[in-house]
C-alpha cells in the first residue's frame, strides 16, 4: 500500500484529533463519582460485566481510600482491567445496568472508575498477585491477545510454568494493535503485559506457531495447550479492483494508526469504508479525524440493521461521517490507484452508481483461521468456522483448550478474557482433578 | 500482611472490628452470617427483662441526595426470650470459638437481678460482658440504660454488683449524654471494669414532617426522642474517646463505637487510644459485607505505613490532644490559592468576607479573576479550605519557623496581670 496523502491538517491538530474520548477522572471527579455509586447489592452492574468484576467493592474502595484494594479486585476478576475500562462498550454492559441510570439515566461511570483505580497500581507499580508455588506442569499459550494474557495470568496464580508465543512484536493482541486510538493507546496494554510476565510467565514474541515453531514442538514441551489466536484477516470484498492502490483491510489501516507516527499512516482524501459494525465505525472516525475530507460508510443494508453499537453510530454521526445505505459494492474502478467505488442499489431499484473515492477500506468481519485449526492444531471447528469446546473451553483434543474470539467468532477483549479465565479453571482441573473458582464465578 | 490480631481486656478476636449490641446482632443466625463475612467479635443485642417494641423505630438525616448521615431509633434491647438467646449465644461461641462473643446485659438496678443474669449468661462460652448503661431512651424511663450512666455513682456501683459474681472480663458501655465523660469513665474503673465501650446513642428528635407536623418516627401520631448514631456522630464519639484515653486515672482498654463505616474511621479510633472498634449503623445500611474492605483497607494501610500488627498504632495520636490551654500560640499558618486548581467558584472569598476575617481579595491572572489572601490579614482559621470544593487549591501555608513556641498557660504564668480570659 503506497498511497499516503499529506493530511490537510497539521500534527497538532490530527493529536487533538486523537486525544481520548474518556479521559481520566481526577481526584475530585472520583471522589464525588464513587461516593455516588449505591453500593447495592448482588448489583445488576456485577451480572451484566461479563467478567463480574464485584463493581460495587471496588467503587467501594476507591471511596475509603483503598486503591489499592480496588485495583486488586479488578484484576483478580479481570487480568485485562485497565484495558477493558478504556474499550469495553460499558452502555451496553456495565453501565447499562447500573441502578442509577434506571433511576435518572446517569449511571456511574464504572468504566472511568475502573481506570482510576487500575492507574493508581500500574503507576505506583503495585504488586497485585503473587505467582504460586511451581507445581511442576507446564501450559503453552498461543495468542497474546487478552484471551492468553487471562488465561496465563490465573495458571501462573496456580503455579504452573507458562510460555505464551506471538506471532507480533509487541504482546497484547487486538488490545494492543486493533483499539481506536482514541480510546486507549498501545502502552496500556503492553504494560498490562508486564504484569503478567511479572508473574513468571515467558513472552515469546515474533514466534509464529506452524512457522517458526512447530505445533508438535509445543505439544511436547507442555502439559496442554491454550489457543488465543483470535480472527485472521478482514473477509474479501470478492469484486474486481480488489488489488488497487488505496484497497486496504482495516485491521492494517488500524495497526498503521497505532504507531501513531501520522505521517506514515495510509489516507485518501475521500475514503470510503465498506461495512457497518464496530469496525467499520473504528475506521471511519479514524479515517476523519486523521484528516480525510469526505468519510464514507456503504452498508448493503438499511440503518437500523447495522450492528455497530449506538453510541459507536453516534460518534460517527458527530464526526460528520456520510452514510449510504442499501449499497453494495461491486466493483472497485481505477487504472493503479483508486479512482471510485461502483457500488449497485439493494433497495430493489438495482440502480448502479460510482462513488468517487481515492481510498476504500474493507471492514466486512474478519475471516476465521480455519486452515490454522484444521490443518496445524487438529482441534474441530464448527460450520461457522469457530473452535468447538465444552464447558471447561477443552477443544476435541482433551489436552488442547481455546477461548476468545477464535471460540465466540468475535466479540469484546472483556469476554475474551473471562474465557480466559474458564480455560484456565479448565485446564487446573483436568490435569490435577482439583476445582478451583476464580473471582466471578459463585 | 500486618498482624490483625487484637486481645483486647483478655479477650481473643483476629481483627479489631466487632459488631456493635444493636439489630445485626438480634440472633444466631445473624452473628453467624457475620462472623463469615469476616467480622471478628460482636456484642449480641443487648439481654434484659421482656420489653415490648413500639411501630415504628427509625429515622435519619440525609444530606441532600446520600441517605442516612445519622440514624436515630427508639428501639428497646431485645425482645426474644432470655432462654433462646442463651442458647444460640452458646452455639455460636461453640461454632466461632476464634471470634469474640460479648453478652450486652441490661436489667433494672437490684443487685440480684444483676447476679442473676451473669450467672446465667456466663455458662454460654461467651467471651465477656458488655453492661449498657448508655440506652437513652426507653429503658432510661425505667431507671435503666442511660439513666444508670448519667450518674458515675451508680455506674460504679452496678459495675461492682457484676465483678462480684462475674469471671469473664467485663466492659462498661458509656452514654454520651453527660456533659462530662470523664467522671463516668472513672466510676467504671472504679468499679473494677476491664474495658470501656463508647459511645452508645445519642438524645435526639430526627425531624418534623411539616405537612403533618408529626414528628419522626411516626407512632399513631406521638414520638419520642430517641438515640442518634451514624456517621454524624463520629467527631463527638471521637472526642470521648481520647478524653478517656489520655485521663490518667483510666488504664483500661477502650472499644471505640460511633459513625464508624470504613477502615479509615476505624484508623482514627485506634490513634486516639481505642484497642478495638464496634459498627452498627454502617452495618444496618450496607450489611455485614463492608467488613471485607475495613480488613482490606486497614491491611494496606499499616503495610504501607510499615506496622507489622495493627497494636502499633493503638493510641499513636493521643498526646497529640492537649488542652487549649497548651496549644502554641506562636504557631502561624496562612491560606494561599493554588491558581492552577482554582475552580474560581468564589466560595473561599464569601466564606471569608461574611464568615471569618475579610482577607480574600480578587485579582487578574490573564484576564480571569482568582481570589487571593491577603496574608497579613489571614488569622489561619481553615474556613476558606474547608469550603474549597477543588481539591489542592488552597493550601494552609506554615510562616512560623518554629523556633519559638508559648502556650496560653505559660503566658498567663508569666503575666497573670495582664491576662483575664482565662
Ligand atoms: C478493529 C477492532 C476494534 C475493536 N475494538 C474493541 C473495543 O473497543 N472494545 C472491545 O472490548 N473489543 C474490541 N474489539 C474486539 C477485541 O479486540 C477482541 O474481542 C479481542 O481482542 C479478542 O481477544 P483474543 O485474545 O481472542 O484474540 P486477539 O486479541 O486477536 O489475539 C490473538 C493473538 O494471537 C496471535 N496469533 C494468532 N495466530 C498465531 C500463531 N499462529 N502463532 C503465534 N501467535 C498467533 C496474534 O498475533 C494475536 O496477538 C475490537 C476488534 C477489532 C478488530
Ligand atoms: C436500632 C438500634 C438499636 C440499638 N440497640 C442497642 C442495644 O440494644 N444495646 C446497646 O448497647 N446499644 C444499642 N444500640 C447502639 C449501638 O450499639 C451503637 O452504640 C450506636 O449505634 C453507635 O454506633 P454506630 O454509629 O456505628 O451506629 C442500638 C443502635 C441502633 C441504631
Ligand atoms: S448498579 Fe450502579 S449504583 Fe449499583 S453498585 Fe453498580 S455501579 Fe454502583
Ligand atoms: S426493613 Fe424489613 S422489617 Fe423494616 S420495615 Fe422494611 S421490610 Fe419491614
Ligand atoms: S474556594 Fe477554592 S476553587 Fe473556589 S475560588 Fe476559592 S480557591 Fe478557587
Amino acid at each position: 500500500m503506497s498511497l499516503i496523502h499529506d493530511s490537510p491538517i497539521n500534527i497538532e491538530q490530527i493529536e487533538r484529533n486523537f486525544r481520548e474520548i474518556a479521559p481520566p477522572l481526577n481526584e475530585a471527579e472520583a471522589v464525588l463519582e464513587s461516593n455516588r455509586c449505591l453500593y447495592c447489592y448482588d448489583a445488576p452492574c456485577i451480572h451484566a460485566c461479563p467478567t463480574h468484576i464485584d463493581v460495587p467493592s471496588f467503587i467501594k474502595k476507591i471511596a475509603s481510600g483503598n486503591l489499592l484494594g480496588s485495583a486488586r479486585v479488578i484484576f483478580d476478576a479481570n487480568p485485562i482491567g485497565a484495558t477493558c475500562a478504556r474499550v469495553c462498550p460499558v452502555d451496553v454492559l456495565c453501565e447499562g445496568a447500573c441502578v442509577e441510570k434506571t433511576l435518572m439515566d446517569a449511571p456511574i461511570q464504572i468504566g472511568r472508575l475502573q481506570r482510576y483505580a487500575t492507574d493508581y497500581a500500574m503507576r505506583n507499580e503495585k504488586e497485585i498477585f503473587k505467582a504460586g508455588a511451581p507445581n511442576g506442569k507446564s501450559v503453552g499459550i498461543i495468542g497474546s491477545g487478552p484471551a492468553g494474557l487471562s488465561c496465563a495470568t490465573y495458571l501462573a496464580r496456580l503455579g504452573y510454568k507458562v510460555a505464551i508465543f506471538d506471532k507480533k512484536s509487541l504482546p497484547g493482541g487486538l488490545d494492543t494493535y486493533g483499539m481506536a486510538e482514541y480510546k486507549m493507546s498501545q502502552t496500556v496494554s503492553v504494560e498490562e503485559a508486564k504484569q503478567v510476565a511479572k508473574l513468571g510467565v515467558e513472552f515469546k514474541l515474533n514466534t509464529e506457531i506452524g512457522r517458526d515453531v512447530s505445533f508438535e514442538e509445543l505439544q511436547n514441551q507442555h502439559d496442554a495447550l491454550f489457543l488465543g489466536i483470535g480472527l485472521g484477516a478482514t473477509n474479501r470484498l470478492n469484486v474486481s479492483g480488489e488489488n488497487l492502490n488505496g484497497v486496504i483491510d482495516a485491521l492494517d489501516f488500524i495497526e498503521q494508526i497505532k504507531t501513531r507516527d501520522w505521517r506514515r499512516v495510509p489516507l485518501g482524501k475521500t475514503v470510503a469504508v465498506v461495512g457497518a459494525g464496530n469496525t467499520a465505525i473504528d475506521a471511519v472516525t479514524q479515517a476523519k479525524r486523521l484528516g480525510a475530507e469526505r468519510v464514507l460508510m456503504i452498508y448493503r443494508r438499511t440503518e437500523k440493521d447495522i450492528s455497530a453499537y449506538a453510541y459507536e453510530y453516534e460518534l460517527a454521526k458527530k464526526d460528520a461521517v456520510e452514510f449510504v445505505w442499501q449499497t453494495a459494492p461491486i466493483e472497485i474502478v481505477g487504472d493503479n490507484s483508486v479512482s471510485a467505488l461502483r457500488c449497485q442499489k439493494t433497495d430493489g431499484s438495482n440502480q448502479i452508481f460510482d462513488i468517487p473515492c481515492d481510498m476504500v477500506i474493507k471492514a466486512i468481519g474478519q475471516q476465521k483461521q480455519h486452515s490454522f485449526f484444521e490443518s496445524v492444531a487438529g482441534v474441530a471447528t464448527d460450520e461457522k468456522g469457530r473452535v468447538v469446546v465444552n464447558e471447561l473451553m477443552q477443544t476435541s483434543n482433551p489436552k488442547i483448550f481455546a477461548g476468545g474470539d477464535c471460540v465466540n467468532g468475535g466479540a469484546e477483549a472483556v469476554d475474551a478474557s473471562q474465557m480466559g479465565k474458564l480455560a484456565a479453571q479448565g485446564i487446573h482441573s483436568t490435569l490435577t482433578g482439583e476445582q478451583v473458582k476464580f473471582a466471578g464465578f459463585s | 500482611m500486618a498482624d490483625l490480631s487484637v486481645n483486647f481486656a483478655g479477650i481473643k478476636s483476629p481483627n479489631p472490628f466487632w459488631l456493635a449490641s444493636a439489630p445485626p446482632t438480634n440472633m444466631g443466625s445473624m452473628v453467624e452470617r457475620a462472623f463469615d463475612a469476616g467480622w471478628g467479635g460482636a456484642v449480641w443485642k443487648t439481654l434484659g427483662e421482656p420489653i415490648v417494641n413500639v411501630c415504628s423505630r427509625l429515622a435519619a438525616l440525609d444530606n441532600g441526595a446520600t441517605r442516612m448521615i445519622g440514624l436515630n431509633n427508639i428501639e428497646l434491647i431485645t425482645d426474644r426470650p432470655l432462654d433462646v438467646n442463651l442458647k444460640e449465644i452458646y452455639e455460636c461461641k461453640k461454632k466461632y470459638p476464634n471470634n469474640a462473643v460479648i453478652v450486652s446485659l441490661m436489667v433494672e438496678s437490684k443487685r440480684e437481678a444483676w447476679h442473676e443474669i451473669v450467672k446465667r449468661a456466663q455458662d454460654t462460652g461467651a467471651d465477656g460482658f458488655e453492661l449498657n448503661f448508655g440506652c437513652p431512651h426507653g429503658m432510661s424511663e425505667r431507671g435503666m440504660g442511660a439513666a444508670m450512666g448519667q450518674v458515675p455513682e451508680y455506674t460504679c456501683m452496678v459495675t461492682e454488683w457484676v465483678k462480684e459474681v462475674s469471671n469473664l472480663p467485663v466492659i462498661v458501655k458509656l452514654t454520651p449524654n453527660v456533659t462530662n465523660i470523664i467522671p463516668p469513665g472513672r466510676a467504671a474503673t472504679k468499679g473494677g471494669a476491664d474495658a470501656l465501650s463508647l459511645i452508645n446513642t445519642i438524645n435526639s428528635v430526627m425531624g418534623v414532617d411539616i405537612d403533618t407536623m408529626i414528628p419522626y418516627p411516626n407512632v399513631n401520631g406521638m414520638t419520642a426522642h430517641g438515640g442518634y448514631c451514624g456517621t454524624a456522630v463520629k467527631p463527638i464519639a471521637l472526642n470521648m474517646v481520647s478524653e478517656l484515653a489520655r485521663d490518667a486515672e483510666i488504664n483500661i482498654p477502650i472499644s471505640g463505637i460511633g459513625g464508624i463505616n470504613t477502615w479509615r474511621d476505624a484508623v482514627e479510633f485506634l490513634l486516639l487510644g481505642a484497642s478495638n472498634v464496634q459498627v452498627c449503623t454502617a452495618v444496618m445500611h450496607y450489611g455485614y459485607r463492608i467488613v471485607e474492605d475495613m480488613i482490606d483497607g486497614l491491611n494496606n494501610y499499616l503495610d504501607e505505613k510499615g506496622f507489622a500488627s495493627v497494636n502499633d498504632i493503638i493510641g499513636k495520636s493521643v498526646n497529640r490532644v492537649t488542652d487549649w490551654g497548651n496549644l502554641d500560640l506562636k504557631y502561624k499558618t496562612v491560606a494561599r490559592v493554588n491558581f492552577d486548581s482554582c475552580i474560581r467558584c468564589n466560595l473561599c472569598h464569601i466564606a471569608c468576607e461574611d464568615g471569618a476575617h475579610q482577607c480574600i481579595d480578587f485579582t487578574e491572572i490573564d484576564g480571569l479573576r482568582f481570589p487571593i489572601v491577603d496574608e497579613p490579614e489571614c488569622v489561619g482559621c481553615n474556613l476558606c479550605y474547608l469550603v474549597c470544593p477543588a481539591p489542592g487549591a488552597i493550601s494552609m501555608v506554615r510562616l512560623d519557623d518554629g523556633s519559638e513556641s508559648i502556650s496560653w498557660r505559660e503566658l498567663t504564668s508569666k503575666q497573670p496581670a495582664t491576662m483575664t480570659g482565662d
